[in-house]
């Protein structure tokens, strides 16, 4: 092993499978993407190099930037609504089940259910349930007193996006839940009782004690909930379609760019500029990340030590 | 006092989760169920049970006159599989040379791998699409393949490090003493990291299943459909039948429910192992 040799053969063999699919796979067509996107089509059909115009043009021209800003908007949105609904209540649930009492396996395994069914089958299933000619959601309201709530939800400009995001959520909640549950588990028991001995109530040892030492998967579950949403894409296009309606209210940067590089109705397929937008929101994934990374971790190791 | 107090707490956790139970069911349940009734009763008594007059198996007889979703299924269960089996050969196998040896570029190579686990595979669409028409494999499954096993080497590459690293060293200096070749101890391994290999298995199968990304872009020919991108189409087309929609709703819920059932301790073990970094 010490002697010198160019390189064991053996590392290599094992490291070349993987390393081999995932670059080809993954990280050559993000570089070939990005390069796409620096390019555009030329008269004879070609393609020749542009640099940033591509990302000038939508910065730049009504056309692209109102879409643009629009679905950017919508994202941000559509983030917030799980940051600051689903991450909350997931954070709520794992507190509830972190105390241990009777049923916790079968509450966290029916509350994680619609997490691990497909998209595009939940936006099938809501749409149905919130469609007025089947009347379930109109039913239900009534039940409860609220018939006057009764609304096309996913039908109005107003609404349809928030309606959207808390589909998500729904569907969703049950991964901060888990999360945060594996961390509140691993909390040692003496911290607790040393607490509740001291005379504090469980609404004071949580924020004083637990929360403080869950910080660590706060900052996962913000970068996960961050990059899949800026990911999104399913849901709006199997309820709503490509065109993200009514008259793109819930559209976001997934739709968006699924339109322009395959193009819809009378707007041609622009790979160049899918690219663009695909690079864009590479752009923001990646801030989110190294935000994370830099800011929210390195932070927490200063006060740790 | 103190134990009333307590006691109330209890039943308050209780009616709070036990009502988000319900509210997480309910629509899939609704579903489910009504995908057995006559088209009258789905509209009249959506929440009753089907009873002897208003079962129907109409809606699934439709979908197999209309849909091939045998086909669909076959092919979402070779892709998983053909997945997981690739992800599991190949990112273990560098799990291990990344655990076991001392090289140089060793954790080069492993932040190399673990750019993936945060920046999605999908944003690279452009690029996958141009590639895999230049290798003729737009609308085959080895296209999917390839796509889900390039997504899940790094977080499973991430895993399996991390438990490998683990392991006591004088197991594997053992084997080298009585002889045995590098791969032959990579092999003698494999069954030590039973747990994690199920871990990756379980939290890497369910996203391929239900992707819809991918198919839709790359293999949405007729023959390779998977169940998903069946489904939607199917959906889409027949919105009006009740029945049959209900009907393929269901058959897509109820594997990925299976799955689940079978692999929730590995899936649960997996999750949390995977973000503790």
């Amino acid at each position: 092993m010490s002697r010198r040799r160019p390189f064991p053969a053996h590392i290599l063999v094992f490291l070349a499978p993987a390393v081999l699919i995932y670059t080809l796979f993954m990280i050559y067509p993000l570089f070939d993407s990005l390069w796409l996107s620096l390019n555009n089509k030329t008269a004879g059909g070609g393609s020749v190099f542009v640099g940033v115009q591509n990302y000038q043009t939508m910065f730049g021209q009504d056309l692209w930037a109102k879409p643009f800003w629009n679905a950017l908007r919508n994202n941000a949105l559509f983030f917030a609504i799980h940051m600051f609904v689903q991450n909350p209540i997931g954070l709520l649930f794992a507190a509830l089940l972190g105390t241990r009492i009777r049923g916790t396996r079968i509450y966290r395994t029916i509350i994680f259910t619609p997490t691990i069914l497909s998209v595009v089958i939940i936006g099938f299933v809501w749409k149905l349930i919130l469609n007025p000619a089947w009347g379930i959601s109109r039913g239900v309201l009534m039940t409860f007193g609220l018939g006057s709530l009764d609304t096309p939800w996913l039908g109005l400009e107003s609404t349809a996006l928030v309606t959207l995001s808390l589909i998500s959520v729904w569907q969703n909640i049950g991964i901060p839940m888990m999360l945060f549950l594996a961390a509140l588990i691993r909390i040692p028991e003496e911290l607790l009782e040393a607490a509740r001995v001291d005379g504090a109530g469980a609404w004071k040892i949580f924020w004083r004690v637990q929360f403080p030492l869950i910080l660590p998967t706060v900052g996962i579950v913000s970068v996960l909930t961050f990059v899949g949403n800026f990911n999104a894409f399913e849901l709006i296009y199997a309820t709503q379609g490509a065109l993200a309606g009514p008259n793109f209210a819930s559209d976001i940067l997934g739709t968006l760019f699924f339109r322009t590089f395959f193009g819809y109705q009378l707007q041609p397929a622009d790979p160049y500029m899918g690219s663009a937008i695909a690079g864009i929101m590479l752009l923001i994934i990646l801030t989110g990340v190294l935000i994370y990374l830099f800011g929210w971790q390195r932070r927490l190791q200063e006060i740790r030590y | 006092m103190k134990s009333n107090s307590r006691f109330f707490q209890t039943c308050a956790t209780h009616a709070a989760l036990s009502a988000y139970s319900v509210l997480a069911l309910f629509p899939v349940l609704l579903i489910i169920l009504n995908s057995f009734k006559d088209r009258l009763t789905i509209f009249s008594a959506p929440y009753a049970l089907p009873n002897a007059s208003t079962f129907t198996l109409d809606g699934y007889k439709n979908l197999a006159a209309t849909a091939r979703f045998d086909l669909f299924f076959l092919n979402s269960f070779l892709v998983t599989a053909g997945s997981l089996a690739l992800i599991l050969l190949v990112s273990s196998m560098a799990a291990f040379a990344l655990a076991e040896y001392k090289f140089r570029f060793n954790s080069l190579t492993g932040l190399y791998l673990a750019i993936g686990i945060m920046v999605p595979i999908r944003l690279g669409t452009v690029g996958i699409l141009r590639l895999m028409v230049d290798l003729h494999l737009v609308n085959t499954l080895w296209c999917l393949i390839l796509v889900y096993t390039a997504q899940g080497i790094p977080l499973a590459v991430f895993v399996l490090t991390a438990f490998m690293r683990q392991l006591p060293r004088d197991l594997t200096d053992a084997a080298r003493i009585d002889g045995a070749s590098e791969y032959h101890i990579y092999w003698l391994i494999l069954p030590l990291v039973r747990p994690a290999l199920g871990s990756v298995l379980a939290i890497s199968m369910i996203p391929i299943w239900n992707d819809f990304w991918f198919p839709l872009i790359l293999a949405p020919g007729e023959s390779t459909k998977t169940l998903v991108l069946g489904a939607q189409a199917f959906l889409g087309e027949f919105v009006n039948d009740y029945n049959a929609v209900l009907a393929a709703l269901t058959l897509a819920i109820i594997p990925p429910v299976f799955l689940y059932l079978i692999f929730s301790r590995q899936l649960i073990r997996g999750i949390t192992a995977g973000a503790v970094k």
